[in-house]
């Protein structure tokens, strides 16, 4: 950023117009979310919206939680929970839905 | 001594870093920012279980969760989104105007966040009342709730758990934002509470951009 300059604090200071930017850009997505989920695109609809939804938590992480401006200790925490979700739905989908097709063993009396 | 002395250290000169005697003021904020992001670390893993339960759910009762999001108000829940971005971008706002020392600006910005809160949980009741109306709310259940019990039960657990985070981060943003700041307590050399509520504030509305097209649009 243009504006970015050092404090006591060492934090960057971002212009309001930047953030003005970044809340239209929020709305128009919002607005595209809404009139995508009204075409019936079958399974891809909930991919559409997750990726949309996706877009606008990374513009709020990146420049609203000043992300952008953050070095990489703290990106470590910003996308650790993002893994560890992953690994979890991972995990429940790769077991969950295949209960069923276990081979179950007769234990013998 | 009522409970402002702990938020508002009157030996401290207003702008100045609180006296912090084992770290000097650049570690102290380091540190602060840190923690507030290990903290929101552990808040989207408490809803990344129920993100996960919401994704089983949806996986094993298709039909119902396509039928059942459709009962929700969609303008509501859009209406709802548009305040929160909003009242995210004020958050955003007050933290550079801390920043700058312009304290009267963050009273106005973190007010104004406030008060989308406010709105915020206005609409919510005015949704949750509706359902009530028709039978699918928790204690006013009947036939209506239960043809559609596996999605209401994800449905009512997220939001209220969203509502409880929008209930605390206005709480949040008037005692460690709007309070010192009507007492000048900001300026460039100290601004960490401010940025820290702002931060939680953030959160609250990231959870609600994964929630509302996941309950509201695809079901």
């Amino acid at each position: 950023m243009e504006h970015s300059q050092s404090h006591d604090e060492e934090g960057h200071v971002v212009p309001v117009s930047t953030f003005t930017k970044i809340l239209i850009a929020l709305l128009c997505l919002t607005v595209l979310t809404v009139a995508a989920a009204q075409v019936d695109l079958g399974k891809w609809n909930i991919v559409g919206a997750l990726i949309i939804a996706s877009m606008k938590a990374s513009l709020v992480i990146l420049v609203f939680m000043h992300g952008k401006y953050e070095n990489k200790i703290l990106w470590i925490y910003i996308l650790l929970p993002f893994v560890l979700l992953a690994i979890l739905i991972g995990g429940v989908f790769t077991d969950d839905p295949f209960r069923d097709q276990l081979i179950h063993f007769e234990v013998e009396k | 001594m009522s409970s402002n002395a702990a938020i508002v250290d009157h030996n401290v000169p207003p702008g100045e870093p609180p006296h912090i005697h084992h770290m000097d003021s650049k570690t102290a904020y380091g540190a602060a920012k840190l923690g507030m992001w290990l903290f929101l670390a552990t808040e989207v893993l408490l809803f990344a279980v129920m993100f996960c339960s919401f994704a089983l759910m949806r996986y094993y009762h298709l039909e119902e969760f396509h039928d059942a999001s459709h009962h929700l108000y969609l303008w509501a829940g859009a209406f709802n989104t548009a305040v929160l971005l909003f009242s995210s971008y004020t958050a955003a706002v007050a933290v550079t105007k801390a920043q700058l020392g312009d304290n009267k600006a963050v009273v106005k910005n973190f007010g104004i966040s406030i008060l989308c809160g406010f709105i915020f949980l206005a609409v919510k009741t005015f949704e949750y009342s509706g359902k009530a109306h028709h039978g699918m709310f928790p204690f006013v259940w009947n036939e209506n709730f239960y043809e559609y019990k596996n999605f209401l039960g994800i449905y009512y657990c997220m939001t209220g758990l969203h509502a409880l985070h929008v209930i605390i981060g206005m709480v949040v943003m008037y005692l460690y934002g709007v309070r010192p700041a009507m007492n000048n307590r900001f300026s460039g050399k100290y601004y960490t509470p401010v940025e820290l509520s702002a931060l939680y504030w953030h959160l609250v509305d990231l959870i609600w951009i994964y929630l509302f097209p996941l309950l509201y649009l695809v079901g």
